[in-house]
């Protein structure tokens, strides 16, 4: 469980973070999403007391996180990938970790399999690709068996395989109770893993809410109808929560509030000749660009943004 | 939300967690573990140790053959074995000290410190540690080497007017001194890295502080040299292992006493940044 209350951090004239209240409660994977430069990793270095708050607390299960006696213990953090001394093996990394809590030698064999990093474990981690450090960050967030496990862009140059990984772990990590943390900038990414979004952007919340209800929010999914006769299949649709649109003269119709196969059906009841009839789901990575737009911080031309909404 | 029902809210970890808690004495066995698993820590140290043992051995064979010609040079008249044999001091202290200055700095520019700071985020014990477990073993390189040079070198120049045992008066002194004062030299190099986060800021300060300044110093008003000079660290220190001193120089005691104060007050400033600010 971490909450945030009023947490706000200026550098300078520079407000990153600016009154965030949230709570990421246990049993969930929780997103945590905003493009670059909204104040993600800023907020994730204050929860493990990186950085002090300008204003502002953030707790971890119940405590500010340096107020806790085995700090691994209650989270277990990735913030930049390359936290290693490149002349160190990741075995040694993360023995030091280690012995600061008196965990066994045996726990520190366990994440580096858990990692998968069995054959490159006394390889000194200068040699890493970043593949291999984001594995290396990984393996250290575990160590302690967390309570909360929180990564800043975790498939950041992983592999698909790795990625895919990251997804079955995180999910993993959420079914065993455990509070799970996640940032991206990458919607379509966090659809895949997270049950709770929150968004920022400038530092500030711009939503704390479910992947559905995001989507819904934004618009919703509508449902394109072409018929022959659209004034009398604007009467049989109306009802509490639907909305119809569609310009004089056109056969097109706009619904939302009801589901493609609905219209079909009543369509038919009512003998309505329909032409075509397709729903059209907002993406999530709309939604997000939606709630985003105002907050981006580095606009490119509209040309790039749009090729960067569609990521890999 | 329907997953965020009450029972949820308990953490349903096991409940027979390990009790893991984080003690100083952990830290420090961490930081023992971070020092000897870099190879630089092996081969810098080794250099220390050759510095303080090869020079001392090369001043006293040039010392030797020199009395041995019959034309002393000026500088090796009032040389004693003790001083041939720690030459090398100065030598051994800048490789020692750049290994203090690594030890903090390093994991600033290597990002490691974040990694340190979140599993011990209370980060004095952090600076503590590091400057014991580093203090102690440039101490107990510093004293060997101080020993091995001595023992070898006082050989060479046995039959010479420098010659002296180790029974000789101030001469076990002089070597244990050489080796506290490497220690704390070492001490300083890991307040200066941590104060500065930077490798070569941190090394540029110490090279400064213990071979720049006592130069500059000649600049100043000869009054104010014999009041500031014997209190600048590798003055102060020097006095630590000189075996005799002259009328200006602090006493052993004092001497260490005043290097003391500066590494103290090194830490100082390294502990209030460390404290204070953002990792």
């Amino acid at each position: 469980m971490i909450e945030a209350r009023r947490l706000t951090k200026r550098y300078g004239e520079k407000t990153a973070v600016d009154g965030l209240d949230f709570v990421v409660r246990p049993g969930t994977v929780t997103g945590f999403l905003g493009p670059n430069g909204a104040g993600k990793s800023t907020t994730m270095r204050m929860i493990v007391g990186l950085d002090a708050p300008t204003s502002g607390s953030v707790t971890v299960n119940g405590r500010p996180y340096a107020r806790h006696r085995a700090p691994l213990q209650e989270v277990g953090a990735l913030l930049e990938a390359k936290s290693v001394h490149p002349g160190r093996s990741a075995y040694q990394h993360l023995r030091a970790l280690a012995l600061t809590h008196g965990i066994p030698g045996r726990r520190v064999e366990e994440v580096i399999g858990l990692a998968g990093l069995d054959g490159v474990a006394k390889k000194r981690a200068g040699a890493f690709s970043l593949g291999m450090g984001q594995r290396l960050g990984i393996a250290a967030a575990l160590l302690g068996d967390p309570r909360t496990v929180m990564l800043d862009e975790p498939v950041n140059g992983l592999d698909p395989e790795g990625v895919l990984w990251i997804r079955t772990l995180l999910k993993g990590l959420a079914d065993e109770g455990r509070t799970v943390f996640v940032s991206s900038h990458l919607m379509s990414e966090m659809a895949l893993v997270a049950d709770h979004l929150i968004v920022v952007g400038r530092g500030r919340l711009l939503a704390d809410t479910t992947v559905a209800d995001l989507v819904r929010e934004a618009g919703g999914d509508t449902v394109k109808v072409v018929t022959q006769d659209p004034a009398r299949l604007r009467e049989v649709l109306a009802g509490p929560g639907v909305d119809v649109t569609g310009r004089i003269g056109s056969q097109e119709l706009q619904v939302t509030g009801l589901s493609a196969r609905e219209i079909g059906l009543k369509a038919a009841e009512h003998g309505i000749a329909l032409f075509e009839l397709s729903a059209r789901s907002v993406s999530l990575e709309e939604a997000f660009m939606d709630l985003t737009r105002d907050a981006v911080e580095y606009h490119g031309s509209t040309t790039a943004i749009d090729a960067l909404g569609r990521p890999a | 939300m329907s997953t965020l029902t009450a029972p949820a809210e308990q953490p349903r970890t096991t409940p027979s967690r390990p009790a893991y808690r984080v003690t100083g004495r952990r830290v420090l066995a961490s930081e023992w573990a971070k020092l000897w698993s870099l190879r630089s820590t092996w081969i810098t140290l080794g250099l220390g140790l050759l510095f303080l043992v090869a020079f001392g051995l090369i001043a006293a064979s040039r010392y030797r053959s020199e009395t041995g010609s019959g034309h002393l040079d000026e500088h090796f008249a009032a040389s004693t074995a003790v001083s041939l044999c720690l030459f090398g001091t100065n030598f051994a202290q800048l490789a020692l000290g750049v290994l203090g200055v690594l030890v903090t700095a390093g994991e600033y520019t290597t990002g490691t410190i974040r990694a340190t700071l979140a599993a011990v985020p209370r980060r004095l014990p952090v600076l503590w540690s590091k400057a014991v477990v580093f203090g102690l073993v440039a101490l107990a390189v510093g004293t060997l080497g101080a020993f091995v040079a001595f023992l070898l070198g006082s050989g060479i120049v046995s039959d010479t007017p420098a010659a002296m045992g180790l029974s000789h008066a101030g001469v076990l002194r002089s070597l244990l001194g050489a080796g506290l004062y490497l220690g704390l030299v070492g001490v300083i190099g890991v307040a200066l890295g941590a104060l500065l986060r930077s490798v070569a800021g941190g090394i540029s300060v110490l090279v400064a502080a213990l071979m720049l300044i006592p130069g500059l110093i000649s600049l100043l008003p000869a009054s104010w040299q014999d009041d500031i000079s014997p209190c600048l660290p590798s003055n102060a220190g020097e006095s630590m292992f000189e075996l005799t001193h002259d009328a200006t120089a602090l006493s052993p005691g004092a001497g260490g006493l005043v290097l003391a104060c500066w590494t103290a007050l090194a830490l100082a400033g390294a502990a209030y940044r460390l404290a204070r600010t953002d990792a």
